[in-house]
């Protein structure tokens, strides 16, 4: 497997930064106190996990004024898509187009 | 090593396959599959030309830019061309090859397309994912709404 794949399954293994990450997809863009305060862990800890989900891509940061906001990278998944899936599903939709093109070719 | 090397390689090769009945002549379907005015109503804008070698561009509405190169054809029979998309960040590269097939029925032709390829080795670490196959799978979705 790959090790991208490695490190995002390592960095999703861990339940309470898998929560976090869950939120920041729902939810959208936070701060570590906004996020502590529902975490059910410390500040530090919740620091911590952050910056894991950092070092993989998966969170992004940003500095406004004295506080740090994280958002979720959603495309940080996309390896572990299988580009299979997503193409039949694209093709399928393509043809659609292709034989309504066809039908209008008639007139 | 050199063994589980071969089966990593291997297990990131995969194809696709999609076939469909059409109701309407291998002819007229040739048309829509090389004329690049009627690619562009129901694949992407390109630059495409029937000629072997040559090199060209899919652009989807999306931004996203596919690198392409006709590699075989035989009139109303057989198309086919790379479909290659080069990203900054080497876990959404994706190197395939599009073939389509198309063989006269009663009632039109029988289309099938196979898609073969893998996305190269991902040994970059990530830098967070910008365009691509996110948004093109967004966008795909969005298209797929408004059809229903």
């Amino acid at each position: 497997m790959p090790k991208v794949h490695d490190e995002l399954f390592r960095t999703l293994a861990d339940p309470t930064r898998r929560a976090l990450f869950e939120r920041l997809c729902r939810e959208g863009e936070q701060t570590v106190v906004a996020l502590t305060n529902r975490a059910g862990v410390s500040q530090p800890a919740v620091s911590k996990h952050l910056a894991v989900l950092k070092q993989a891509g998966l969170v992004r940061d940003r500095r406004e004024g004295r506080e740090t906001r994280y958002s979720a990278q959603l495309g940080a998944l996309a390896p572990l898509l299988d580009w299979t899936k997503q193409m039949t599903g694209f093709w399928h939709s393509r043809f659609d187009r292709l034989e309504d093109l066809l039908k209008r070719m008639d007139q | 090593m050199n063994a589980r090397a071969t089966n990593e390689a291997s297990a990131e090769t995969r194809a696709v396959v999609v076939e469909r009945e059409i109701p309407h002549s291998p002819e007229k379907l040739w048309r829509a599959l090389t004329q690049p005015h009627l690619i562009e109503e129901w694949l992407m804008k390109n630059d495409f030309t029937p000629v072997v070698g040559h090199r060209f561009n899919l652009r989807g509405e999306w931004g996203g830019v596919l690198d392409c190169e006709v590699l075989a054809i035989e009139p109303n029979r057989t198309l086919s061309y790379t479909w290659d998309f080069a990203h900054d960040d080497a876990a959404f590269n994706l190197k395939s090859v599009v073939t389509f097939t198309l063989t006269p029925t009663r009632t039109g032709t029988h289309l099938r397309m196979e898609q073969s390829g893998f996305r190269p080795e991902q040994k970059q670490a990530f830098g967070g994912a910008k365009a691509g196959w996110q948004q093109f799978f967004a966008k795909l979705e969005q298209v797929l709404e408004r059809a229903d």
